[in-house]
């Protein structure tokens, strides 16, 4: 067995000592640098623009504008397509825009032999705009004078989708005797992704055909979308994607790519770069939706759960991105987690604005709507008098749910049983108890979230997958995955499941980290915390596929059936157990035999209709410094019900990069901005990720359950451990000091203004 | 890539000074840890620059025979909290600067520029007032001696001049023979990060280890200005440090004090960290001086 083994990562040698190629390591070096010059407004119109400065700056190629590109208006989501017009994702933004939607909207580009000279030209380029009043939030966007952002949505709301689950009414519950309600406005606010490696693409033509290299965690869907935006047959792009340095779904979105493909176009065919700063990255690419919500839950006094309504605006920035897909998981959850015995009222807005636009990012809503629920939870429960644990307990999903509406089933269920488990590592009741009442300023809590999460996109969207797999003349096996490595791991994991599929050791197996649409077989690519689950069963298929070819071909060389024949560990047994011959012999003679040459090569893609529910849960020991407004995370526990685990030590580390995540979405991160819409804080300094000396030990355990669905009974992990940690450091807080804190991140300043307001601070003197 | 007109790198602070008065478009670069930063922000593009990094006169810890303590100013932080004469005189200041960004930030960054760039969250300024330092900054004029409490004048503004160069930070052993220091940094994490507020102290007790008698209490992102704070210093003279005395000094300090709110904290919050770190700060310094309380 190499699956559920903690093999070294693949990669591991090559990025640590520097060979991995990352799109800066492939870019011809003579390529021109872009430069793009951005609105200096976040609502308005480019008139025109005066470029004689800028175009006499030396080394200065060329310089486009909106008013050059193609009358195209395309998609950047990284959906899969939709063969039904109705459910196409929404085409809102040329290359460059003339209405300018978003502080630093694209609206030219300078391309020019080095970087200092494109910079310096594109900020001679003087654009003639006609600003309007910027729009900062939903509820502005919503007013009836609100400028329309694209007149295909004259009221600025991109989608509006309400559902309701159960047999009663809210009105109902609320009028049972003895029973507790409580309500009230929480917030989210954007942040960013912070990959690692900044977004670059760069692109040059061979004959005619585009050749886009980028730092991509959909390279299929990129060409899809160049295609598209530069209205060219899709196939006569060419996207490589390399090693790439995190992505955290904001490479899930089209961002610079197809505009790159049209500028090699510009200049003849040579080679154009596009690389953003980091100012760039965190200001102009995609965010986590910044939410408010107005949410209400009644209880009976006896902690039985009767109903919600749920309220949710999804502030959607400028661009529709992936549009509303992310409101709608975020308000998913609420079903998803508990059970309301009367009702479950859900009504969900996702709405232009004049912020960056929002689009994927790790968890993809439900980040936001698990602290939304999760904070809930824990009001009501502090209401009713109750462990928040015991409330959960007595009203979370059992085994076996099904969504009402789309179907998508618990086909395994280890809720309980994390949560039990969490418990005991945080030593739950026990200091539950120590912490109750405390006094002073410096006070201690501990507090709990859940949460449940989807394998993969099926039914909203299509799911499917393929692999190929080649046997070479020595008996190792070459892996093309269309899946992607992004940093999570999928290549190490993919090589377990080859070698475990085919009967080879990990050693055999030599997986081909690259994508290149035009040698790679089909995926979608990198989301949806679907590639082992989805992707891992192409693989399997295509190992099971080729282990049967490679047993027929041995079968053959010795005059008899494959019935009964095995592999194990390279070498083919029969049904004695007796050994036949080695992969390596039939790897060799299928290539050479002068009567029966074979290359043996297998595909498979898998059309995936399933869905499974993975979940977890995430404890939190805090304390809290109340003069300072300061929140020390003492310790952070998460436990994950993801099925069986592929690779211990790799799931382990996913799981540390999810919390620290969490951690910051928690305490320090937002992306903030003025009236004006323009980014105060996009920079690495100013916007506070976590450090190491912020991170407490970051402790992790899964309870291993297996589900039928998937290709080795895993589900889910990719996104889940970012989800529960905001919720559950919130809730912390309430333990230690009977404060509920409604919106994120849990800042110093905010604290200190909650704590003076409840008196914890004496008053204020100073007003 | 940095879009730079020009580097001349001095050969010594005469060289440094006639470069500087030869271009007048010409500005001073030590560690780089700011000016590049402007420079790649795209407000120094083009800039010509003069370097004085690593010159070696301008760089070092020495004591001098009365006991003054002079820090070169491009010296590192690093080298600064790693220095022994630091480390055995003024302890409190190494620690101060080893509060700067993260570890390639004090590598490179240096404790002259940190002064000279002007910002009120400057970590080294807080002390450097509290030491009562002079900063000797010299022309091709002549040189001039300012005291750490005015040298700086507003947001980013120093009463040196384009074609000055700080040349020697002296800090006189009455300043800091006897005390015990303290730098609290307050931050929104706990490294890389630019001070929400910065408070130092010193103290200086007396024998029975009890009461106060000398206090030092500065701050940074206090005012527009890093200052100090001589009203709440007044009221600790010849009393025992106590509860109600830092109660005292905290609020003394906070009325006097000119916290702006901006995006990054309100003047509310800045005012309740500016007591809180006081009375923290405070008896923390007194613990260094030996203090029981």
């Amino acid at each position: 067995m190499t699956v559920g083994q903690s093999i070294p990562r693949v990669d591991a040698h090559a990025k640590v000592t520097g060979t991995a190629q990352y799109v800066g390591d492939l870019e011809p070096h003579d390529a021109y640098f872009a430069k793009i010059v951005r609105a200096p407004v976040a609502n308005g119109l480019v008139r025109g623009f005066d470029l004689t400065a800028a175009q006499a700056v030396p080394n200065v190629v060329r310089i486009l504008t909106c008013f050059d590109v193609p009358d195209i208006q395309f998609p950047t989501a990284g959906h899969p397509w939709s063969l039904d017009p109705g459910h196409q994702d929404i085409s809102d933004r040329k290359l460059l825009n003339q209405r300018i939607r978003v502080w630093g909207d694209e609206i030219a580009v300078v391309i020019a032999r080095d970087r200092v000279s494109a910079e310096r030209a594109a900020r001679l380029v003087v654009p003639d705009i006609e600003a309007y009043p910027a729009i900062s939030t939903p509820q502005e966007a919503m007013q009836p004078d609100a400028i329309p952002l694209h007149e295909e949505r004259p009221n600025n709301i991109v989608a509006r989708t309400e559902f309701h689950v159960g047999d009663g009414s809210f009105a109902q519950a609320v009028d049972t005797p003895n029973t507790v309600m409580v309500s009230g406005h929480y917030h989210v606010p954007a942040v960013q992704h912070c990959h690692m490696e900044l977004v670059h693409s760069v692109a040059y033509m061979e004959g005619d055909k585009i050749v886009v290299i980028s730092s991509t965690q959909i390279p299929h869907i990129v060409r899809r979308v160049c295609g598209q935006a530069l209205g060219i047959p899709w196939s006569k792009v060419r996207v490589i994607k390399p090693y790439i340095g995190g992505g955290f779904g904001n490479k899930q979105d089209v961002l610079v790519e197809p505009l790159t493909a049209w500028l090699t176009t510009q200049v003849g065919g040579h080679a154009v770069k596009v690389e953003l700063t980091r100012e760039e990255v965190l200001g102009c690419t995609r965010t986590r939706h910044a939410f408010d919500w107005d949410v209400q839950a009644v209880a009976t006094a006896d902690g039985t759960l009767l109903a919600r309504t749920y309220r949710g605006f999804a502030n959607q920035g400028g661009y529709a991105s992936h549009g509303h897909a992310i409101a709608a998981n975020a308000s998913n959850v609420f079903k998803q987690c508990y059970r309301d015995r009367l009702s479950l009222d859900s009504e969900s807005f996702t709405v232009y604005t004049n912020r960056p636009t929002a689009g994927a990012m790790r968890g993809y809503g439900i980040p936001q709507g698990c602290f939304v629920m999760e904070a809930l939870t824990d009001d009501l429960a502090y209401a009713l008098h109750m462990d928040p644990l015991e409330f959960r307990l007595k009203n979370c999903v059992e085994a076996g749910y099904v969504d009402p509406h789309n179907g998508i089933t618990m086909h395994s269920y280890g809720l309980d049983q994390a949560i039990a488990k969490g418990r005991a590592a945080i030593d739950w009741d026990r200091k539950r108890a120590a912490y109750q009442d405390q006094t002073g300023p410096v006070r201690r809590g501990v507090g709990m979230a859940i949460f449940t999460y989807k394998s993969n996109v099926h039914p909203f969207s299509l799911e499917t997958a393929s692999c190929r797999m080649v046997l070479h003349e020595d008996g190792r096996v070459s892996v093309q995955m269309g899946a992607t490595e992004i940093g999570q791991g999928a290549d190490t994991v993919f090589t377990q499941m080859a070698a475990e599929s085919i009967g080879l050791p990990v050693s055999h197996i030599d997986i081909q980290s690259t994508q290149d649409t035009d040698i790679t077989p089909f995926d979608t690519g990198a989301y949806g915390s679907r590639q082992t689950y989805v992707c891992g069963t192409a693989c399997k298929l295509t190992g099971q596929s080729l282990r049967a070819k490679i047993l027929e071909y041995a079968a053959s060389m010795h005059a008899r059936g494959a019935e009964g024949l095995t592999i194990r560990d390279g070498i083919i047994y029969d049904e004695a157990d007796q050994q036949l011959c080695t992969v390596a012999e039939v790897g060799m003679e299928s290539s050479y035999s002068r009567t029966h040459s074979l290359h043996i090569t297998a595909e498979e893609t898998y059309h995936c209709e399933q869905n499974s529910f993975a979940t977890g849960v995430c404890f939190a020991e805090i304390e809290v410094d109340i003069p300072l407004g300061q929140i020390h995370v003492l310790r952070l526990v998460n436990v994950h019900d993801s099925g069986k685990i592929i690779n211990p030590k790799l799931a382990e580390a996913q799981c540390h990069g999810g919390m620290s995540m969490g951690l910051g979405y928690a305490l320090s991160e937002e992306l903030l901005f003025d009236d004006a819409c323009r980014p105060l804080n996009a920079n690495l300094l100013d916007y506070k990720i976590p450090t190491a000396m912020d991170t407490p030990d970051l402790e992790v355990h899964f309870v291993e359950i297996e589900d039928p669905t998937a290709p080795y009974g895993n589900k889910a992990l990719g996104e889940p451990p970012t989800i529960p940690v905001a919720a559950a450091v919130r809730n912390a807080l309430l333990h230690a000091t009977g404060i509920s804190v409604n919106s994120l991140p849990l800042t110093p300043q905010k604290l200190i203004e909650h704590f003076r307001e409840a008196g914890l601070l004496g008053g204020n003197r100073h007003v | 890539m940095f879009d730079i007109k020009r580097v001349y790198r001095a050969a010594s602070v005469a060289d440094a000074l006639r470069a500087l008065q030869e271009d007048p478009e010409s500005v001073l670069i030590a560690g780089g840890t700011d000016v590049l930063i402007r420079v790649r922000e795209g407000k120094m593009a083009g800039a010509s620059l003069v370097s004085i990094h690593e010159l070696p006169e301008l760089t070092g810890v020495h004591k001098e025979t009365d006991g003054t303590i002079v820090i070169g100013p491009c010296t590192p932080f690093a080298a600064i909290t790693a220095n022994e004469i630091i480390q055995t005189h003024i302890p409190a200041l190494g620690a101060a600067v080893d509060q700067v960004g993260g570890p390639q930030t004090r590598e490179a960054g240096t404790i002259g520029g940190n002064l000279c760039n002007g910002a009120t969250s400057a970590d080294s300024a807080p002390m450097i007032l509290a030491l009562d330092a002079e900063l000797v900054l010299q022309s091709a004029a002549g040189t001039r001696i300012v005291p750490g409490t005015e040298f700086h004048t507003g947001p980013g503004r120093t009463v040196r001049r384009r074609d000055e160069i700080l040349t020697e930070i002296r800090i006189r052993p009455e300043n800091y023979q006897g005390f015990g220091g303290q730098y609290t940094k307050y931050g929104k994490r706990a490294a890389m990060e630019i001070a929400t507020l910065g408070c130092a102290a010193l103290v200086r007790l007396e024998a029975d280890t009890k009461t106060i008698a000398d206090l030092r209490l500065a701050y940074g992102v206090a005012a527009p200005t890093p200052i100090r704070c001589p009203e709440a210093e007044a009221l600790a003279a010849g009393r025992v440090l106590d509860d109600a005395l830092l109660d005292e000094i905290a609020q003394t300090a906070a009325a006097h004090a000119a916290p702006r709110s901006s995006w990054r904290a309100s003047r509310e919050f800045r005012l309740q960290l500016i007591e809180e770190l006081a009375r923290r700060t405070i008896r923390a310094a007194a613990e260094q001086a030996g203090g029981g309380c």
